[in-house]
């Protein structure tokens, strides 16, 4: 049974179709392996050779993977809940509660992009905080750890974002000390708020602004700025494998060692 | 040492063609950029705004008890009848901008987000608030309602007396 499945999905892998399709070509020698990572789009960003080490739950929890994860989970939801809300002040709320109580599933959709949205935020702190008490953003991964910080600036917005699209008592006033307190940075704290709202209130415009925010800008962002960090991984000779050893810390010649 | 041309010595200390091509490009690049940010500055701070007037209309003044302290929720301002005459304070935390409420068993105005506690004249008592509420100027329309200007702040124990 197995071997006949195997036998088809051989056959298939010859067929003319596939081969425009999927440039790598049949067997399985190391350079058709490698070739089958480096020419695809979504996988020549990750490294075509993986030491077993590095996939072991240990190293790394799979917590940047179970990020992405989440972040996947939020791209497909939020696109759906998109369908039924509309961004304005007279039906913002009216059309989240519908959500939750008329359409068909979507209370479900609702909660799953609630849920995920907390997911992401406490897997990228527990990520960050994995790679940091590893020694993990050490050189030549600085650069990644920067993008890393952006990319937690980026999850944080969203959430901020996202927060005031419900258009309930929590959400209007969350925005009102939020939108302040960015009022409170030096010279261009006033300007920032205007711009920021759309307006002096929280309002009409500022909904539609949080809207464009949460749905195209800081997604595309994120989108943009995680492929780099992928790519990073790669770049960087793959995931940070070493166990960081406290004896290491103080000692030159045994951080050289473990590098 | 071979000998210099006459021509290339010339063109030393003039800018030849290449790098007058780059300054030109880099010159064109940064006048672009400086127009794209006043551009996109300019299309980000809306011209008109369909905001609420800063101008409320109380009602009439004899519709506030002598000694009463009145929230108007929508506006966000107190309208107070003391024994002195009204007068009116923004309801608008200085700390964050958040609604507060007038607490009657205790007599003082205070603020559910962050503790901060005010007197029914605005000063401040306690909390995170930086400044007091303001107080805005407050007049009688030709037909008789109580006016109060949200966008002009007044010196405090201006009382209106009617």
């Amino acid at each position: 049974m197995a071997s006949s499945a195997t036998h088809y999905f051989d056959q298939l892998r010859k067929t003319r179709v596939w081969r425009s399709i999927f440039r790598g070509g049949t067997g399985s020698s190391t350079l058709r392996r490698s070739l089958a990572i480096q020419q695809d789009v979504f996988l020549h960003l990750f490294p075509t050779k993986v030491r077993r080490r590095m996939l072991d739950i240990s190293v790394t929890w799979y917590l940047g993977t179970l990020t992405f994860g989440t972040f996947l989970i939020l791209v497909a939801t939020g696109i759906l809940l998109m369908l039924y809300y509309h961004p304005s002040v007279p039906q913002a709320y009216a059309d989240t509660k519908d959500l939750q109580f008329v359409v068909s599933s979507g209370l479900f959709l609702r909660n799953l992009h609630r849920w995920s949205a907390h997911a992401m935020v406490f897997l990228v702190f527990a990520h960050m905080f994995k790679v940091f008490y590893r020694g993990a953003y050490r050189p030549p991964r600085e650069f990644n750890w920067v993008i890393g910080v952006i990319l937690l600036l980026i999850t944080l917005l969203l959430s901020y974002t996202g927060y005031l699209l419900p258009w309930d008592q929590l959400a209007f006033w969350a925005i009102t000390v939020g939108s302040n307190i960015a009022s409170a940075a030096p010279v261009v704290g006033d300007k920032v708020h205007f711009l920021l709202l759309g307006g002096n209130l929280v309002n009409a415009n500022a909904l539609l602004r949080f809207y464009v925010l949460h749905c195209m800008i800081l997604p595309l962002t994120a989108i943009f700025l995680i492929a780099i960090h992928f790519w990073r991984i790669r770049k960087d000779g793959g995931l940070y494998v070493h166990q960081s050893t406290p004896a290491a810390a103080g000692s030159d010649v045994t951080v050289k060692e473990a590098r | 040492m071979p000998e210099e041309k006459p021509g290339q010595s010339a063109t030393n200390n003039e800018l030849d063609r290449r790098s007058f091509f780059v300054k030109l490009g880099l010159g064109s690049l940064s006048i672009a950029t400086a127009g794209t940010t006043v551009f996109a500055y300019q299309f980000l701070s809306p011209n008109v705004l369909y905001e609420p007037s800063p101008i409320v209309n109380a009602g009439k003044p004899e519709s506030y008890p002598l000694d009463s302290v009145t929230l108007d929720v929508n506006s966000g301002i107190y309208i107070v009848r003391s024994k002195e005459g009204f007068f009116s304070l923004s309801a608008v935390c200085t700390h964050l901008g958040c609604l507060t409420a007038w607490k009657p068993e205790l007599g003082i105005i205070a603020c559910p987000c962050h503790g901060s506690k005010f007197t029914r004249d605005g000063k401040k008592i306690e909390g995170p608030a930086p400044k007091p509420l303001p107080w805005y100027r407050v007049w009688v329309s030709d037909d008789g309602d109580l006016m109060v200007d949200r966008s002009s702040p007044v010196r405090s124990m201006q009382f209106l007396k009617v």
